[in-house]
């Protein structure tokens, strides 16, 4: 298994600068789900945001759509160790969403219909860092992954990027979401392998 | 005055708790009350973590999630678990 020509070395080195400690690359797009897929509509549907006063900011799905969107193009890390590069996305940038919202919190907690809430600093949400996508690849999302919208903050472990996505609460406090508390780490960084809560 | 014992004193009682087949508790819904053996409970394990809901609401009842040395359990959705006695 030696006979590797230098051009492909070349290119897995370059692949490998990009994928970080104990991940391994997928072509496909593997379905994670700690359910049944929800059927979200997008009659009915909303995005609320709350801030930390209790003040909601609150759009439907054509306002949604008339909101400015952006084509991220970012590489995810699953928790369950793959990793896939170059995910070309459609979406709202999560600073778009918070722009007009008055706030002076640290924390934030990303809510989806199903119930499932994961938490995030507010900080690592904006500044071009997250989406709420409602697009992949070209298409509209799919419900198996997350469609009609997903929360999108690709730099940490995939898991914050919460499926089925409802909406935004901003927080003072820390408020560790479905798998944070259940033992995975409260922030999951995968270039630091943050994967889970450390012992006692 | 001490009124109180150290965790050794669980021993005892835990150990019908942390026995081999779990699957036969019955554990009480904490969301819809519904009570029925573990066993019933509906599982996805294509996730970070094992997940079991109710099969009557589907709320989550238990997660576990395992590393290479540790294991949490998490029952947060259960109001109770409820074991026959042993003999002893
Ligand atoms: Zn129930």
């Amino acid at each position: 298994m030696s006979a590797l020509t230098p051009g492909f070395r070349g290119h897995r080195r370059t692949e490998s600068d990009r994928v970080p400690p104990g991940q391994y690359l997928v072509e496909d797009f593997p379905v994670l789900s700690a359910g049944p897929t929800p059927s979200v509509a997008t009659d009915g549907w909303t995005f609320t945001v709350v801030n930390e006063t209790g003040e909601r900011t609150v759009w439907d799905w054509t306002e949604f759509n008339r909101l400015p969107h952006e084509s991220p193009t970012v590489d995810i890390h699953c928790v369950t160790r793959w990793s896939k590069l170059d995910t070309s996305w459609r979406g709202v940038s999560v600073d778009t969403l918070l722009a007009d919202v008055e706030t002076a919190a640290d924390f934030a907690v990303i809510h989806s219909f199903d119930g499932y809430t994961t938490n995030v600093p507010l900080q690592d949400i904006l500044d071009g860092q997250a989406w709420v996508a409602t697009g992949y690849d070209g298409s509209p999302l799919t419900a198996e992954h997350g469609g009609p919208a997903r929360f999108l903050v690709p730099h940490l472990y995939f898991w914050k990027s919460a499926k089925w996505v409802s909406g935004i609460t901003l927080h003072d406090e820390d408020e560790p979401g479905f798998w944070e508390r259940a033992g995975y780490h409260d922030y999951g960084d995968p270039w630091l392998e943050q994967r889970y809560q450390s012992g006692w | 005055m001490n009124d109180h014992v150290d965790g050794n004193m669980l021993a005892g009682a835990l150990w019908q708790v942390f026995r081999p087949d779990i699957t036969t508790a019955e554990g009480r819904c904490a969301t819809c009350g519904m009570t029925g053996p573990v066993a019933s409970l509906h599982v996805y394990t294509a996730a970070p973590g094992t997940v079991a809901r109710c099969a009557g609401c589907q709320q989550v009842t238990l997660q576990l999630v395992q590393s290479a040395n540790s294991m949490w359990l998490s029952t947060a959705g259960l109001s109770y678990l409820r074991f026959p006695n042993q003999l002893r």
